[in-house]
């Protein structure tokens, strides 16, 4: 057994995973409360855009994260808007703000191409990252994936367990008990709209400003796209999501592990793995929600409107 | 809220802004919005322009020019709108059943190879066959690229019932990294200096100019495509509006449990939609490098299959409609070539101008559901 070659992997499709991780959770934390947000690589490479971007302007890459943070939750906020208060079609709300989010990262990052900037060091916790493979796996990465391993616990617990929680979901499943309730559902989902747009700017900003520091156009590459299915394939769970996302982290790291191992493929078939796989993926995900009778929240994609039946 | 409290809001806001369901949708929405909102993202365009250092009126100005200011300028425009009007037809008849196929991109880039394939290397193995012999036969395959390519995501929806948002999607990542596979590996042309391109096609498999276009420049490069996007949405018009089929589509589209109660087989219909609407994008592909381009080479398209989709939403699905928008959104783009080359404006400005006409295009679609009235209380 490589150890060597299966540690390297594994601390790859962590690192790799974790922008997908954020993204992923964003969405399900939208589509949860009902709303399709098919924005989320725009809001990702915005977010990238902009962490980088501000975080050069600053020195400090965390000044980078609030700014990534801030500027997704910004753009989601006009989708929200679209949706909920104009009742807008979602698709094409996201296509369009997925369209203008390319264009607008673009366009700012033009004269960044290729200007380093700062980043995120890997953090080595004492002690605990010297156990061999699990060490270097867990405990030795830069501080957006530690706080990525905090977001998708907290985000399960915050979702099954809490009142809130019971909210959101209730909001997403059929609305109007839910404002008979008293639940405010517009509100709500402005909301958690907004959370998801927070998160996925950070899921881009975590490419810019860690897993390949620098600005290139489009360097997301089909990421938030790859999240929005991820999130289909989690089942709108926090767990299964974290699943998905390292699981898609090492698909990608394998390409590059092939590459250095020799094999002859070429690289653009190596590079079209994670694309296919995440066909593969909502294959299987698609089958075992038939078999599970499980599905998305209910009302996902549908405008509410008080007094509609 | 008191007595007291209406009055003190009567005195400081003495309207009453009331939002009323309508009863009967306006006709004149359809459109109004798009106009409206097409005014409305250039104005919000112009403020991006201005912010970037450029005064707005001289860019609009230099791209008016730029797309209809010469004979040349219009040639240029048409030339943009042929991949336009193919792909947002095919984009248009997958939406009308309410299947979202985003991979027209794609669909496009693999009607481009496979028309490739077919220039590369077939007329030297298969002598004898006359020009418009092979027109036929490099457009059949571009149709059927197309069309196979989107058939893969059609059939996981019509069988498995897969979201096709995400399969089409992922697909055109997919058909772009094939193109790149085949212009730097095996179809690479020895003589390309590195660079990654097929050689030049046969000059038999160069799609001929469309004739007859007597208020353009002698050397225009208008092709056939132009003919094969009128054509097509004439027919597709027709079929539409007066054939069963086009009555089925309608109808799974808008209440899929009322199709299938009336009998309509759903699965099926799924699949020829998607495999015209990819045949469609893919016909757009085999144009655009037999007629252009004349090659394949790494970059074949500045993103068709996506303002493909703005421009079938911003048509409304009519076909007849999409001809038009078409040709607007070409000049767009021809525009934003002139921007860039004139003033240094980025590209990326058209993609922000698509996005923006697209999302004030959403939000005017509820004036079609609700009015709104202003009266004094």
């Amino acid at each position: 057994m490589d150890w060597v070659f299966i540690t390297a992997t594994l601390v790859a499709a962590i690192r790799a995973g974790t922008p997908l991780l954020y993204a992923t959770i964003g969405e399900i934390f939208a589509e949860r409360a009902g709303i399709l947000n098919l924005g989320v690589e725009g809001m990702m490479l915005m977010g990238a855009v902009s962490g980088f971007v501000v975080g050069m302007k600053t020195g400090n890459p965390w000044m980078g994260a609030l700014a990534a943070m801030f500027i997704g939750g910004l753009l989601s906020l006009v989708h929200a808007f679209v949706s909920i208060t104009l009742r807008g079609d979602q698709v094409v709300s996201g296509l369009a703000l997925t369209l203008l989010g390319s264009g607008l990262s673009a366009l700012i990052g033009k004269p960044y191409v290729g200007v380093p900037g700062v980043r995120f060091e890997a953090v080595k916790i004492p002690l605990l990252a010297d156990i061999p493979v699990l060490g270097p796996v867990l405990f030795n990465h830069d501080p957006l994936v530690y706080f990525s391993f905090l977001l998708f616990p907290l985000a399960g617990f915050y979702i099954y367990k809490t009142r809130p929680g019971l909210h959101l979901r209730a909001v997403g499943e059929d609305p109007a008990t839910a404002d008979a309730a008293g639940i405010n559902v517009f509100r709500l989902r402005y909301l958690y709209t907004f959370i998801g747009g927070m998160l996925a700017g950070l899921g881009g900003a975590t490419i810019s400003l860690a897993y390949t520091p620098g600005w290139i156009e489009g360097m997301t590459a089909g990421r938030g796209w790859i999240a929005v299915g991820l999130v289909i394939f989690a089942f709108w769970d926090p767990w299964r999501a974290a699943v998905g996302s390292y699981l898609f982290g090492g698909i990608n790291s394998l390409q590059f592990g092939l590459q250095t191992k020799g094999v002859t493929i070429p690289v653009y078939f190596l590079q079209m793995m994670p694309y296919l796989f995440t066909i593969l993926v909502l294959i299987f995900a698609t089958g075992e929600r038939v078999r599970r009778r499980m599905g998305a929240p209910a009302a996902l994609g549908i405008p509410y409107v008080r007094g509609e039946r | 809220m008191t007595v007291q409290e209406m009055e003190a809001r009567s005195r400081r806001f003495p309207w009453r802004i009331r939002v009323e369901e309508r009863l009967v949708r306006p006709r004149w929405v359809n459109v109004v919005v798009p106009v409206a909102s097409i005014v409305l993202g250039l104005i919000t365009g112009a403020l991006l322009i201005w912010a970037n250092g450029v005064n707005p009126f001289v860019a609009y100005k230099a791209m008016a020019v730029g797309a209809f200011g010469s004979k040349y300028a219009l040639g240029e425009t048409l030339v943009k709108t042929i991949p336009l009007i193919l792909a947002a037809l095919g984009v248009s008849i997958a939406f009308r059943m309410q299947l979202w196929n985003i991979g027209a991109e794609g669909q496009l880039h693999m009607g481009a190879i496979a028309a490739g394939g077919v220039a590369l290397f077939l007329p030297q193995r298969i002598p004898g066959i006359p020009p418009w012999g092979w027109i036929a036969i490099i457009t059949a395959v571009g149709f059927i690229a197309g069309a196979l390519w989107a058939l893969i995501p059609g059939a996981l929806k019509a069988y498995l019932n897969v979201n096709e948002i995400i399969t089409t999607l992922m697909l055109n990542y997919v058909a772009i990294l094939w193109l790149d596979y085949v212009v730097n590996v095996p179809w690479k042309d020895p003589a390309s200096l590195g660079f990654p391109l097929t050689a030049i096609f046969p000059k038999e498999l160069w799609l001929p100019k469309t004739p007859g276009l007597f208020f353009l420049t002698p050397r225009h490069r208008v092709h056939l495509g132009l003919v094969f996007g009128i054509v097509a949405a004439i027919l597709l018009y027709i079929f539409v509006t007066r054939s069963k089929w086009g009555f089925e589509v309608e109808v799974i589209g808008r209440n899929q449990k009322a199709a299938r109660y009336a009998g309509m087989t759903i699965a099926r219909n799924i699949l020829i939609v998607m495999a015209i609407s990819g045949g469609l994008a893919g016909i757009a592909g085999m144009a655009e490098v037999t007629g252009i381009i004349h090659r394949l080479q790494h970059q074949i398209s500045p993103g068709y299959g996506y303002t493909a989709i703005i421009i079938a939403w911003l048509a409304k699905l009519h076909p007849i409609a999409i001809l038009l928008v078409a040709f607007l959104f070409g000049a767009l783009l021809v525009a934003g070539d002139q921007l860039q080359i004139s003033m240094g404006l980025p590209m990326a400005i058209s993609f922000i101008l698509q996005g923006l006409i697209l999302f004030f295009v959403l939000g005017g679609e509820i004036l079609s559901y609700y009015t709104v009235r202003v009266e004094r209380r």
